[in-house]
């Protein structure tokens, strides 16, 4: 029998997991990006995968601590976004995109290739470097919370932390975008030649925008590594594009759109995979001859339907506003 | 709309003597606002801009006028850094502008607008106005966190913006998006959005482009209201009933060169000027030539005849 408490317990974890808060940071930069300046990053795996290496690498091959890791991460990720900006950001929108997109595999190639296996761990990553953050944790060893969001102490301090740095990138955002730096870079989603004409330097606001975006991509990068280990495949492009369909989830422009479209995302992955999984072992796919294989491949189908229903009934988000989309073109 | 413009049944007080000398294209000017020589732009083998020398007269408006091709739009772009020139210096109030990027000739006093109107769609109207400020201390990222050292300026800026948008007859529509303006109205809006900064020299791209014919008597007024105002206008239009209306001097330009310029009046009348829109051979009958017509013919049927044959 299929045992519905337990699927409902595993969705649960996830509401408030470290990853689901490391996606919807990831998901935030995007929305500073895409939603509210326009540029169209197809690259966020890439700065999250410079979060996760530069981090593991500075922890295990230099031995920094855990604020020197975590600087050297951002400070990479400036480097990446600068990289990427300078020579696309005069072009048109879609040179971005391409851009972004290719650097991104580029960098995941490179974690991969075999001669850098004494840094990067090639194909197998990179564990053991949650120590230093670790013995940052003032929480007593013990047993904390209650039903599905049991947990010991690391995990505790883990997802406190997580969570926190969500909630600041939020705040910081939503202060952001409702300055006149913010009304300067949505007027550059409009049209930055009427922007240009008005005496604003859009390039140099573009860059911000792509910095400050990529930033929270590498810090979700780092909280995506703490609860598992570096693993490079796990910065393929359809991370990039999980993040996006988190984004289109919960509203593009918004600042609580993508946390709750991360929640809706992760809750909804985990329990259709736990009903599916469980449904096979009790024999309901019987019939069309599904494997267990197959029907753990299952999960992104449905989800991906669920997800499609979604935009097309609700295409502004879940925190879109209505009237924004009387006007697209 | 301010009472110092006349009404608008009676003809606008015109700004006359503003050249020095004999008036042909490139007259010296007695006080030029933009001065450029030698600017020329070409497209692969078009050559869209080829203006040997042209003044625009400070606190007049200046009509640019030319069919359609004639390299306004080109020239505009390069006066205001948009568009980069294969040739040629500008120089803006006494400052050369060759070579500064677009956002800073906006931030020298020279602003424009577009002739397919940019309105920023998804900002609201007020947005778009306080969009067009200059010098706004929460522009800057680290200063926009700390609300309390814009907040004064915002206040400020929004006043102002609510002032021009009340004489631009915008105000209701403060908090809607720009996008559910209509065609007219937009116009408006990137006007007032432009004044927003307080322009030495307002560049309007085909103002009259697309508004409906109850709306152009008010911009009309707005744009007389800037010179009275101590603002220059230098304007591309082509409905010659308002260029006659509002421009104190004409800039007439055709494949690319200035060919013509003067007061409207003298101008209208200017047989290159006719030239320019009509065609050099407008007066002469081009209609069918019967020889030739025997000829084509004549050629048409040994074709077929050829073709039977094979």
């Amino acid at each position: 029998m299929v045992d519905f408490w337990q699927i409902i317990q595993n969705a649960g974890v996830e509401l408030i997991s470290p990853t689901t808060a490391a996606y919807a940071l990831a998901a935030l930069g995007l929305a500073i990006h895409f939603g509210f300046t326009g540029l169209v990053n197809f690259g966020q795996a890439g700065f999250m995968a410079i979060g996760a290496y530069g981090y593991g690498i500075s922890t295990l091959t230099f031995h920094f601590p855990v604020w020197g890791a975590v600087l050297v991460g951002i400070g990479a990720s400036i480097v990446f976004a600068l990289i990427l900006g300078v020579p696309t950001l005069r072009l048109r929108a879609d040179y971005l995109s391409i851009v972004t997109i290719a650097a991104a595999e580029i960098l995941r190639l490179i974690f991969t290739t075999n001669t850098l296996e004494a840094v990067t761990g090639s194909a197998d990553g990179l564990s053991g470097y949650k120590g230093g953050f670790a013995d940052l944790n003032p929480i007593p060893d013990g047993t904390y919370g209650f039903g599905p969001w049991t947990m010991n102490a690391y995990d505790l301090w883990l997802r406190i932390v997580a969570w926190t740095i969500v909630i600041i990138a939020c705040l910081l955002a939503w202060q952001l975008m409702r300055s006149p730096w913010g009304r300067v870079v949505k007027g550059i989603r409009e049209d930055e030649d009427a922007v240009r004409a008005l005496g604003k330097n859009v390039y140099f606001y573009k860059m911000q925008s792509l910095i400050l975006g990529g930033v929270f991509g590498t810090i979700a990068g780092m909280i995506f590594i703490l609860p598992r280990a570096i693993v490079p495949a796990n910065y393929a492009t359809t991370l990039t594009f999980f993040i996006y369909t988190i984004l289109l989830l919960g509203g593009a422009a918004t600042i609580l759109g993508p946390v709750v479209g991360s929640i809706i995302f992760w809750v909804l992955l985990s329990a259709v995979s736990g009903f599916v999984a469980r449904a096979q072992a009790a024999g309901w796919f019987d019939l069309i001859g599904m494997s267990s294989v197959q029907a753990g491949q299952t999960r992104f189908i449905l989800v991906g339907i669920v997800l499609m229903l979604l935009v097309i009934f609700r295409p502004q988000g879940i925190f879109g506003n209505k009237k924004e989309l009387a006007f697209v073109k | 709309m301010s009472s110092d413009v006349k009404p608008t049944k009676g003809s606008p007080v015109k700004s006359v003597d503003m050249h020095v000398g004999e008036i042909v294209p490139g007259v010296p000017k007695k006080d030029p606002i933009i001065v450029a020589d030698h600017v020329t732009r070409t497209f692969g083998g078009l050559t869209a801009v080829d203006v040997d020398h042209v003044e625009i007269p400070r606190n007049a408006i200046t009509a640019l006028i030319g069919p359609n091709g004639a390299g306004k739009t080109t020239f505009f772009n390069l006066l205001t850094g948009f568009d980069k020139p294969d040739t040629g210096k500008w120089t803006f109030m006494g400052k050369s502008l060759a070579g500064i990027p677009s956002f800073r000739v906006a931030r020298l006093g020279q602003v424009r607008t577009f002739q397919l109107t940019k309105a920023l769609s998804l900002l609201t109207v007020l947005d778009n106005m306080k969009l067009g400020a200059k010098g706004q201390k929460g522009e800057n990222m680290f200063v926009a966190l700390l609300p309390w050292l814009w907040r004064k300026q915002e206040e400020e800026i929004e006043a102002k913006a609510m002032e021009l948008l009340a004489r631009f007859k915008l105000d209701t529509k403060a908090e809607d998006y720009a996008a559910s303006l209509s065609g007219g109205q937009r116009k408006l809006l990137e006007m007032a959005r432009a004044l927003m900064s307080d322009p030495t020299l307002v560049m309007l791209d085909e103002p009259m482009a697309g508004v409906n014919p109850a709306l152009t008597q008010s911009l009309l007024d707005h744009i007389l209201d800037l010179k009275t105002q101590g603002m220059t206008v230098l304007f591309v239009e082509h409905d010659m009933q308002m260029v006659r209306h509002i421009a104190d001097w004409v800039i007439v330009m055709a494949e690319g060169k200035i060919v013509a310029e003067g007061p409207p009046d003298a101008v209208m009348s200017n047989p290159a000027v006719i030239d320019a829109y009509l065609g050099s051979h407008h007066d002469q009958d081009l209609g069918e030539d019967p020889d030739q017509e025997k000829e084509n013919v004549n050629a048409i049927k040994e074709l077929l005849d050829a073709d039977d044959k094979s």
